[in-house]
């Protein structure tokens, strides 16, 4: 008997010895689990695109890191908080997930990031836009990627104010991100002197808008925010050249659009349109080098927030790299010290709050003339630099920062 | 075509009713062994959810298969009730047994309004009057400030039950959440075999004979909606603990056609009919969610064969094959 | 002039007009919806993907075939009855001697596969639809600018509602349907097949709900998701209107439809949920619906 447990004792001795070695990687195994919507509203600028991206980023590492393997998984939330609820509890108690990436809809991704928070688990968000995710919400594990709502409104807003339209008109879902939009661009508008002439709030998924735009043509305004996505918007965008709003000489802005919705609109409607984006993939040779490779396995071009799952699961695989273990808070430590630069960020910097700054861009939907074909839509018109396209880190409510 | 020739869910539960006590009863603890040891083979937070939507659909085949009534807006005594227990427990600090007592009742008056509404009509007319009912609760669930919209009510605490269990821990709340459902599986029980139930059954089977009778109907059929919803915000409530949150997705009407899914699949009059098809259909989605089938389609194609196929559902053909059953 | 609660009449003017353009696919859906059920005592939940099905029909014709709105217009709602005649004669038709609620169900299920497999296919952000040359720009009516398109929509849609009416209310085979729904065994025995009657239509029915959506095509966005939310809206059209009744689900259509274009204005909110609302009181007051009898 004694022996035996002489034996035990020795034995764990050893494999505690041997420890250090093995464990810098849990299971030996780096697994990125992509969670979003695959099946509705937001599959088209998040869905399988996304693990495409992820899967990109893993392959330019060989898909080993830290001398572990990166394994990619993906489900789908469906777009409910519930299913993204338990899909990131199971990941992460049963499934050995180390990092989960994308998560668009705000409910679901703040479910997810409370989850992540507990289990100390590392949350790469590019599909979410609420502002709260980086605010009230924020977590230590927790990195808002790709864009918020602050940066799309209030980027928009400025912008537009400072080519001379000052008076607004919204046309906003009646929905938290809605209201939100809504409210950032009505401060920086009126931040900067401009007025609001009124605003509309409207179900979310309303077919019909030509009540709301015959309102806010009535209003005398300069622009028409759009303060509403997807669907919505397209629908919004599309009446509104049916009535002749943008020959009428008001303008359109839409506070939270992806190139998905101007593909969907299509040129001849969405022409001349204003919008704030993360990223186009016509840029630099970079960006249209990555696209090209993205396009051949997708069949589209990127959105922002696929190319922003790449960069943020690009710059993770890093951080683990250079950390040389999975251990979230010595990785977080070492994604935080690293500057971001990859084709989607130049010199992009984490926050205290998880928001990582990065330029944010002004683009203007080219006219069908100008467009040279498939998925060559934007003019550039002007880049945000980081520090002013974001919110400013003590303001947003994080009590992280100090 | 006045003649109804098959009513919805009527032969199965004729047999389980009438079916032999010890077939029930060793089914029954066959199902509470498994149900006790699951926790340690499967993923505890799958469990609870399979007794939530479980519960759930028992309690809407409480109307639909012993009463005759298809509610199509049963999402919003489920959806309403997470928010209230969400509320409660949250914002108020209520310890989680009296969410889930708020949870019920507000269900519970909330059943109320929409019986009174609805109980006059049968049929078609029933479903698309609790439809439109329902339709307004996500209005307000959607408007009213304490649900903050779209992103519901996030980080519920668990909290401690009765001040002694913490419910933080994973099989401590499965043991709870079993426990709930057990409990409203008793009263369904208790209800179905009861004087009450057999007068529901006669309403469901004829109900200008019962009228003739001398039973007032409507009273009847008020107090079996009024206890459908509790029990269905029972669940909700349960979810909204086990989840940590309330979502304006358990108040949408497609979650008041998932239910009745739940309900056709496993067999509609049939006591452990429900359990069995949430039990699937939750499998189901959760398995489908990691492949690249659209999970719509493969829902739909289910509806659309049970309805075609196997009316009677899982449990229901199950019961008519059993040897010397036949009627 | 006057004022309505602070709203110019101008304003108000216009939103009735745009109210009435918006009640007009309400009447077409519905008025395919009564009729089914009328016939069937089917309430056909399948009714708004089919309608999707109709302006997919007419996307793909243009995007593959370079077949125009005009073309669109015959085939689509050819296209999208046949398939209801397949859907009846298939499975629909085994239901009739069952409760009417597993007719619902039924179609329940098979608007699920519908929509999910365009939205596999498709994505879910919807295809763009030009609005035919001829049917471009548009007129000012002083108190708004009214697109020509609309004005067309309102037109043909009127037309269609009031055609169906007559043909059913007014002409003989109006009259063997009317009778085939009272008493089919009757019917049958005056030697008019009653089965290729009902399938027929069913047929007719949903080919409504597909001509409603190539109206819709240059208006909305060609989307897989373009039926879910209508139908609920238009089934609360036909309860309200009272099951069955044509001439109920035209005048309730567009009526309600300007009542949501009121609400627009005065509580935007809501507009989603007005339509509810008159319906549980409708039916507390009058439960078999404004034009509907008991049955």
């Amino acid at each position: 008997m004694r022996s035996l447990l002489l034996a035990g004792t020795a034995l764990l001795t050893l494999a505690a010895a041997a420890a250090p070695a093995a464990a810098q990687v849990s299971d030996n195994v780096v697994r990125i689990g992509v969670l979003n919507d695959r099946s509705g509203i937001y599959a088209d600028l998040a869905g399988e695109g996304s693990a495409i991206a992820a899967r990109m980023a893993a392959e330019e590492f060989g898909n080993k890191v830290a001398g572990a393997a990166v394994e990619i998984v993906v489900a789908d939330h469906q777009n409910k908080a519930d299913i993204a609820a338990s899909k990131a509890r199971e990941w992460v108690d049963t499934g050995g997930v180390d990092v989960i990436a994308d998560v668009p809809n705000s409910a679901a991704a703040l479910a997810v990031q409370g989850i992540a928070r507990d289990k100390k688990r590392i949350f790469l968000m590019s599909g979410p836009g609420a502002t709260a995710l980086s605010g009230a919400q924020c977590s230590p594990y927790g990195f808002q990627w790709t864009y918020d709502n602050y940066a799309m409104a209030a980027g928009t807003g400025r912008a537009l104010y400072e080519q001379g339209k000052k008076k607004w008109f919204f046309v906003t879902a009646d929905y938290a991100f809605g209201q939100s939009l809504e409210e950032e661009t009505t401060k920086m508008v009126k931040s900067l002197g401009g007025t609001i002439a009124g605003a509309v709030r409207h179900p979310l998924g309303t077919s019909d808008f030509s009540s709301f735009l015959l309102q806010a043509q009535g209003s005398g305004a300069d622009v028409i925010g759009l303060a509403n996505a997807g669907g919505d918007t397209v629908n919004a965008v599309k009446q509104a050249a049916e009535f002749g709003i943008t020959q009428s000489g008001q303008s359109l802005a839409g506070l939270l659009m992806f190139i998905t919705d101007v593909n969907a609109l299509g040129l001849p409607s969405a022409q001349g349109l204003m919008l704030t984006t993360g990223f186009y993939w016509d840029m630099d040779d970079q960006t249209r080098d990555w696209s090209k490779k993205f396009e051949a396995k997708a069949g589209k071009k990127p959105t922002m927030v696929q190319a922003g799952v790449y960069s943020a699961v690009k710059h993770y695989l890093k951080a683990v790299e250079a950390a040389k273990t999975d251990d979230a808070d010595k990785v977080v430590a070492k994604m935080r010290e690293l500057p971001v630069e990859d084709m989607f960020a130049k010199k992009g910097k984490i926050a205290a709050n998880g928001r990582m700054f990065h330029d944010m861009y002004l683009a203007q939907v080219k006219t069908p003339a100008e467009s040279k074909g498939a998925w060559d839509y934007y003019k550039i018109v002007k880049t945000i630099p980081a520090d002013t396209a974001f919110m400013d880190p003590k303001q947003s409510g994080c009590p992280l920062v100090k | 075509m006045t003649a109804k020739t098959h009513l919805l869910g009527s032969r199965p539960a004729a047999l389980t009713v009438r079916g032999t006590a010890t077939g029930t009863a060793l089914l029954f603890g066959v199902g509470l062994a498994a149900a006790v040891a699951a926790p340690f083979l499967l993923y505890p937070v799958f469990l609870m959810k399979v007794l939530c939507f479980a519960l759930f659909a028992c309690a809407f085949n409480l109307l639909i298969g012993f009463a005759g009534l298809l509610s199509f807006g049963h999402a919003a005594f489920f959806g309403s009730a997470a928010y209230i227990a969400a509320h409660a427990v949250k914002e108020w600090g209520w310890a989680p047994e009296f969410g889930l007592l708020a949870a019920t009742g507000g269900a519970a008056l909330l059943g109320l309004v929409f019986g009174l509404v609805a109980i006059r009509r049968q049929g078609i007319y029933f479903a698309m009057i609790t439809l439109a009912l329902s339709q307004m609760v996500f209005f307000l669930a959607l408007q009213l400030p304490f649900t903050h919209g779209e992103d519901g009510i996030q980080g519920v605490p668990r909290g401690l039950l009765f001040g002694l269990f913490d419910l933080g821990q994973p099989l401590t709340m499965y043991y709870t959440v079993l426990a709930i459902f057990i409990a409203g599986f008793a009263i369904i029980w208790r209800t179905v075999h009861s004087p009450f139930g057999q007068v529901l059954k006669a309403i469901r089977e004829n109900e200008p004979r019962a009228i003739s009778l001398g039973y007032r109907t409507d009273r009847y059929k008020l107090l079996a909606f009024v206890l459908s919803a509790s029990l269905a915000g029972l669940a909700g409530g349960t979810k909204a603990l086990v989840f940590q949150l309330a979502s304006l997705t358990d108040v949408t009407w497609q979650m008041s056609g998932e239910v009745v899914l739940m309900t056709l699949l496993g067999g509609m009059g049939t006591l452990f009919g429900p359990v069995v098809g949430a039990g699937l259909v939750v499998t189901l989605e959760s398995y489908l969610a990691s492949t690249s089938l659209p999970v719509p389609v493969v829902i739909g194609f289910i509806f659309v064969v049970c309805v075609l196929l196997f009316r009677r559902g899982i449990v229901g053909e199950l019961l008519a094959r059993l040897p010397g059953r036949s009627r | 002039m006057f004022n309505l609660l602070g709203v110019p009449p101008q304003v108000l003017f216009g939103q009735l007009l745009l109210g009435l353009i918006n009640g007009s696919f309400y009447a077409l859906l519905s008025l395919g919806l009564a009729v089914i059920f009328g016939m069937l005592n089917v309430i056909n939940f399948a009714h708004g993907a089919l309608y999707m099905v109709g302006a997919f029909v007419a996307w793909l014709l243009l995007t593959y075939l370079g077949l125009g709105y005009w073309w669109a217009l015959l085939v689509a709602p050819t296209v999208v009855g046949l398939v209801g005649i397949a859907l009846e004669k298939t499975m629909l038709s085994r239901l009739y001697k069952l409760d009417h609620l597993y007719g619902l169900l039924l179609t329940f299920g098979l608007a699920l596969i519908f929509e999910g497999a365009f939205r596999h296919q498709y994505g879910v952000s919807g295809q763009p639809y030009p609005i035919p040359d001829a049917l471009k720009g548009g007129q000012n009516l002083g108190f708004m600018f009214l697109p020509n398109y609309r004005g067309w929509v309102v037109v043909a849609s009127l037309v269609i509602c009031f055609g169906t009416w007559f043909a059913i209310e007014r002409t003989k085979l109006g009259a063997y349907l009317r009778a085939a729904t009272e008493n089919p065994t009757l019917v049958q025995a005056f030697g008019i097949n009653v089965p290729v009657m009902v399938s027929l239509t069913y047929g007719f029915g949903v080919a409504l709900a597909g001509l409603a959506g190539v109206l819709a095509a240059p208006i909305y966005q060609v989307s897989p998701l373009m039926g879910t939310n209508l139908i609920i809206i238009v089934f609360a059209v036909v309860v309200i209107g009272g099951m069955g009744s044509i001439l109920g689900a035209i005048v309730t259509g567009l009526g309600l439809g300007m009542l949501e274009g009121l609400t627009k204005v005065f509580y935007p909110e809501a507009s989603n949920i007005v339509v509810f609302v008159v319906m549980a009181i409708v039916l507390l007051i009058k439960p078999a619906g404004l034009f509907g009898r008991e049955r």
